[in-house]
């Protein structure tokens, strides 16, 4: 990828930043989730606490969803591409999206390798719920991460741990003398120049957003105290009571993360949250986080 | 001088990190009640559907504007740039509360979608050499008041402008390395930086 490329797909991602990017399955809930302050829309055809319900193999969305949604919002879209899918990739490209989510909540086209993302112009998302994972999917292209969570639950736990993860190896990168970051690198399986990157900025070299369970004002705040740039929000805004009320919360939320009255007043009289699921009682093939490699 | 950073949603923390290379005291900007000891306020790039939004329903914009009336200095980014403006060329911010300030008519997006965005070199007045712009989604500057000066142009199109103390860019100098834009702005409000 040219410098300038690399410049042009992280610079949307910081554009993201302290905001809420919310999923959409048609054009009404696209212009709520705009209207309630959303930074960008992921367009897809199922919230993921559908896909995880109904089963199935889960793909791209239709091209024509995805139309219908970028000409119904004035903020950027994105949509979900297969892992190791690079034709659906070409085919979001192609439609105008502004970023590709490669994304463990649809079901892998390829359980070895995964895009790569450095031959598009439109820039990748990719999950990762841990360092070693994280910088692969940069090495491999992507202009920003998300930790995972568990997709479709309503559980923030794993959100906390994929984060708390990927936070705690950068801080043990950050002790270790230059000389050990070879050995480091082996461990986690990834390219020495993240590595020692990673090491020196105390940070991924990407926007960092987190995914995957996130409900609630509150939990929405909590990622962003524990460092998030911003929140992905899935089934947690269409699958609750009220909607409208739910997206702005979490909004608001996020942007006044350190202020716990803004955060009270927030979660005031917001209806139902979606039920959810406790992660404990997925069985381990449906958890969405162990796709990716 | 203490520049404020309005830090509602988007590429606030850049400017913190650029005004603050260039040995300036800065504050993140949520409330009104951060804008009492600004010397200057900068309005970051990001989703200005998002601050408009996040603003309503606050003092925030009503207190800035005042602030702007007793002439605080205010440089807007791309998002920024779109509070700023006097004029919109759609109504895609669904009459949403803004800055206004300077005299311009913007269009949202009108460089395209991410797929278009691009860098190009800039030549900008006061400077020697050319500045490498970055447009993202950006808006464009269709329309000029009489007393809105044009410090650089791509394609003919104004892209930097300022209107006394109030400053617009449809790019983003916050982004990279590169602070001489800042510098300007802070040069002109006779900063010594």
């Amino acid at each position: 990828m040219t410098e300038t490329q690399t410049l042009l797909n992280t610079g949307l991602a910081q554009m993201l930043k302290g905001g809420v990017i919310m999923d959409v399955v048609n054009e009404e809930q696209a212009r709520i989730a705009e209207a309630a302050g959303a930074s960008a829309v992921m367009a897809l055809e199922r919230v993921p606490a559908d896909i995880r319900a109904q089963g199935g193999v889960a793909r791209m969305s239709d091209p024509d969803l995805i139309d219908s949604i970028i000409s119904a919002v004035s903020i950027p879209v994105m949509a979900k591409a297969r892992i190791g899918h690079f034709v659906e990739a070409q085919i979001l490209e192609t439609l105008g999206v502004d970023y590709i989510d490669e994304s463990e909540v649809l079901s892998p086209a390829d359980y070895v390798n995964h895009i790569d993302k450095s031959v598009f112009k439109v820039p990748f998302v990719c999950g990762a719920t841990n360092l070693g994972e994280a910088l692969r999917r940069i090495q491999e292209g992507a202009s920003m991460i998300r930790s995972k969570g568990e997709a479709g639950t309503g559980d923030v736990s794993e959100a906390m741990r994929h984060l708390r993860t990927i936070n705690s190896e950068i801080r043990a990168l950050g002790a270790k003398s230059e000389d050990e970051l070879y050995v480091a690198a082996k461990e986690i399986a990834a390219p020495y120049h993240l590595v020692k990157q990673v090491a020196s900025l105390g940070r991924l070299p990407v926007v960092t957003f987190v995914a995957g369970g996130i409900a609630t004002p509150a939990d929405a705040a909590m990622m962003m105290q524990l460092g998030a740039d911003g929140v992905f929000v899935g089934s947690g805004i269409f699958k609750s009571g009220n909607p409208e009320a739910r997206a702005k919360a979490i909004v608001e939320a996020t942007t006044h993360f350190d202020d716990p009255q803004a955060v009270a007043e927030a979660s005031r009289g917001l209806g139902d949250a979606m039920v959810g699921i406790n992660v404990a009682d997925v069985p381990a093939p449906h958890r969405l986080a162990e796709r990716g490699w | 001088m203490r520049v404020g950073v309005l830090a509602l949603q988007g590429a606030f923390r850049e400017h913190l990190l650029m005004l603050g290379s260039l040995g300036v005291d800065t504050l993140k900007v949520t409330r009104s009640k951060h804008l009492a000891d600004l010397d200057a306020l900068v309005l970051p790039g990001g989703e200005s559907t998002a601050m408009v939004r996040i603003a309503s329903g606050t003092d925030l914009f009503a207190t800035l504007r005042e602030r702007m009336a007793g002439g605080l200095p205010v440089f807007g980014t791309c998002a920024g740039l779109i509070l700023l403006a006097d004029r919109l060329s759609d109504d895609s911010l669904g009459g949403y509360d803004r800055l206004g300030g300077l005299d311009v008519t913007v269009a949202r997006n009108a460089y395209g979608r991410q797929r278009e965005s691009f860098t190009a070199p800039l030549t900008v007045r006061g400077l020697d050499e050319p500045v490498e712009g970055t447009f993202i989604r950006a808006p464009q500057i269709l329309e000029l008041g009489p007393d809105t000066e044009v410090l650089s142009r791509h394609d003919d199109v104004p892209v930097l402008v300022r209107q006394g103390s109030v400053w617009g860019a449809s790019f983003h100098p916050e982004l990279g390395t590169d602070g001489r834009i800042h510098a300007e702005f802070l040069h002109h409000l006779g900063a010594a930086v």
